[in-house]
């Protein structure tokens, strides 16, 4: 019985596994040593520097300035997405009128979810370049709306007080619909009979949504959270595409500081990779940092 | 893994007539509040849409003198412009190829490595497998100088084979993960009855364990083929250059740029229009699966 047994571990394992080592492990590993050295691009010529790459970060006012977008980001998208998400989902599961049936949707549910659901299969790419031509000053459909209702029209993307706020609204756009299912599924696996019981004694829709559905949510809302707060420090190809950071940095993020600074014009190829490290750094402790924050807050619940 | 249920709960709603009125109109106004913030949203997200829609079917002057403005003909033409003259075609069929290739190679090597992961004990394992999951924590940002490197390195830049093998070797650590999960969960003894039946461990792989695996890999399969199909970043750095090689999301932003310098509007709605389309048709036509597949991996 055992015959047969190891050819088939190293014949299964052995091709992802040297994949993998070639094209994802290797480049990380090579992308802190790179970060350590003065290397500009396409000769050779790389001499190791130590931590200059770093200090130069520190009083770098553009990757500042980017790291202080990716903080709004961070701070807004992740809430604003989950509360409507939240809302959204709870409408749809149980938000019905009471019948005999107890807790249930309103009308066309899974009308609403197809709906929402749909700019998650979009992609990025599309969802940026549609939305610029949305924000469009002249042809755009936001304009052509507010003019007809005799409202001002701005620049938008070409305004430097707007242009990021744009980019954070079509990031949260194009997010909402996925919890809303996320979340759905995961207010189906809650036992109907609980409401039920609290709906008896008399407790209001959002007593219920407070007391029983966050918590019992509590994990999903957290690997959301997570989910949430990894994209917003990322954001890279919405800024990209919609604004390439401008005007004048005002929407630039440090994926796109990293990415200019690599392939833009000039390639830097060391300090590009510093902003890397950075970012690896700055993933990971948000990671960290939302896990911990959230399992605090379960035990308050339990 | 869960599978979203989504029907049951909306034909449930059998409102009980006549008894407790106040209660109901009190509920029916609350309802009417909340049911409007509902349409407001599937408003929010079909506008764009349908606009685009209605946008690549327009002339040029159309789109510029009024956004809301219907077409005055259906103009064809521009959906005809942007397949043939902006190539929209030539890169939806090579994004059609490289995903075909990258997602049955992540599929393949992926099943394999999280079959062996799950079912086989052997030394190192659990190291092998915390460095090939620990591959989902990585920002791609951090990889992208050297990747740029490794791939050129190679002989495989701007070439379709580089970009199946990276997007495949990024996918891996996900569908792993996901995938032994999967096949922990199938029942050891129908392995064992085929052992013992004298059936050999590659047969029993892929004659066995594999079709047991479906849902599992649907489900991975879906997220993976998104993912891949909306891949822009890595072919942003990996395929510069020879334009004919382009994937579909390099030429709908090469004819954004284009559109920033020639005004052609209309050939730009009609680009993405055209993207957009079999995306629709697709997701309409496996909603539920779609869903199910994408959301399973979070829920895990």
């Amino acid at each position: 019985m055992r015959h047969g047994r190891y050819p088939l571990i190293v014949s299964f394992l052995l091709p992802p596994l040297v994949l993998y080592g070639v094209f994802v492990l290797s480049p990380y590993l090579q992308a802190f040593q790179i970060s350590t050295t003065d290397w500009l691009g396409y000769s050779a010529q790389a001499d190791p520097v130590g931590m200059a790459n770093f200090r130069t970060l520190l009083h770098d006012g553009y990757v500042w300035n980017a790291l202080k977008n990716n903080a709004i980001l961070l701070a807004l998208v992740p809430v604003l997405t989950i509360a409507l998400g939240l809302f959204f989902a709870t409408m749809l599961t149980m938000g019905g009128r009471k019948g005999r049936a107890g807790v249930s949707g309103v009308r066309g549910t899974s009308i609403y979810r197809l709906v929402y659901f749909f700019p998650q299969v979009l992609s990025v790419v599309i969802i940026a370049l549609l939305w610029k031509e949305i924000y469009h000053p002249n042809s755009g459909l936001l304009n052509g709306t507010l003019r007809a209702l005799g409202l001002p029209a701005p620049t938008w993307l070409g305004d430097p007080r707007f242009a990021f706020w744009c980019v954070l609204a079509v990031m949260v756009w194009s997010n909402v619909g996925f919890y809303v299912v996320l979340f759905g599924a995961a207010m189906q696996a809650i036992p109907r009979d609980i409401y039920e019981a609290v709906m008896l004694d008399g407790a209001s829709r959002a007593v219920m949504l407070r007391k029983i559905t966050i918590p019992l949510l509590w994990d999903t809302v957290q690997v959301a959270w997570i989910y949430l707060a990894i994209a917003a420090l990322d954001g890279f190809i919405l800024v990209q595409l919609m604004t390439n950071g401008g005007p004048n940095f005002s929407s630039d993020v440090i994926g796109m500081r990293m990415y200019d600074t690599a392939f833009g014009s000039e390639t830097k190829f060391g300090y590009a990779s510093a902003i890397g490290v950075v970012m690896f750094f700055l993933t990971l402790s948000v990671a960290v940092l939302a896990l911990r924050a959230a399992r605090r807050d379960r035990i308050e619940y339990s | 893994m869960t599978t979203v249920d989504d029907t049951a709960p909306a034909t449930v709603a059998a409102p009980s007539r006549s008894k407790d009125r106040p209660l109901r109109r009190e509920l029916g106004v609350a309802n009417a509040f909340s049911h409007s913030f509902l349409v407001l949203w599937a408003a929010m997200t079909l506008l764009p849409l349908a606009w685009m829609f209605l946008s690549s079917l327009k002339s040029n002057s159309e789109i510029l003198a009024d956004p809301w403005g219907l077409p005055g003909a259906l103009r064809f033409d521009n959906w005809t412009r942007a397949w043939t003259k902006a190539h929209i075609g030539q890169y939806f069929l090579n994004s059609a190829v490289v995903v075909a290739g990258s997602l049955t190679l992540t599929m393949l090597l992926g099943a394999a490595a999280a079959y062996v992961f799950a079912r086989y004990e052997f030394r190192g394992r659990q190291v092998v497998y915390y460095l090939f999951v620990g591959g989902m924590m990585f920002p791609v940002f951090l990889a992208l100088v050297p990747l740029f490197f490794v791939v050129r390195n190679a002989g495989l830049f701007g070439t379709w084979t580089g970009l199946i093998l990276v997007y495949a070797a990024y996918s891996l650590p996900f569908t792993v993960f996901f995938l032994t999960a999967f096949f922990r969960t199938l029942p050891t003894s129908v392995a064992e009855a085929a052992l013992i039946d004298g059936c050999g461990h590659f047969r029993l792989f892929f004659r066995v364990m594999l079709p047991m695996a479906r849902p599992g890999l649907i489900s991975v399969g879906i997220f993976n083929f998104l993912s891949h199909w909306n891949q822009f970043l890595l072919p942003q750095v990996l395929m510069q250059g020879d334009e004919s090689k382009w994937v579909l999301a390099q030429g709908l932003n090469a004819l954004a740029v284009n559109q920033g310098y020639a005004g052609d509007y209309a050939q730009l709605f009609a680009g993405l229009a055209i993207a957009v389309l079999p995306v629709l048709v697709v997701y309409v036509a496996f909603q539920r699966q779609i869903q199910a597949g994408l959301t399973a991996g979070q829920l895990k």
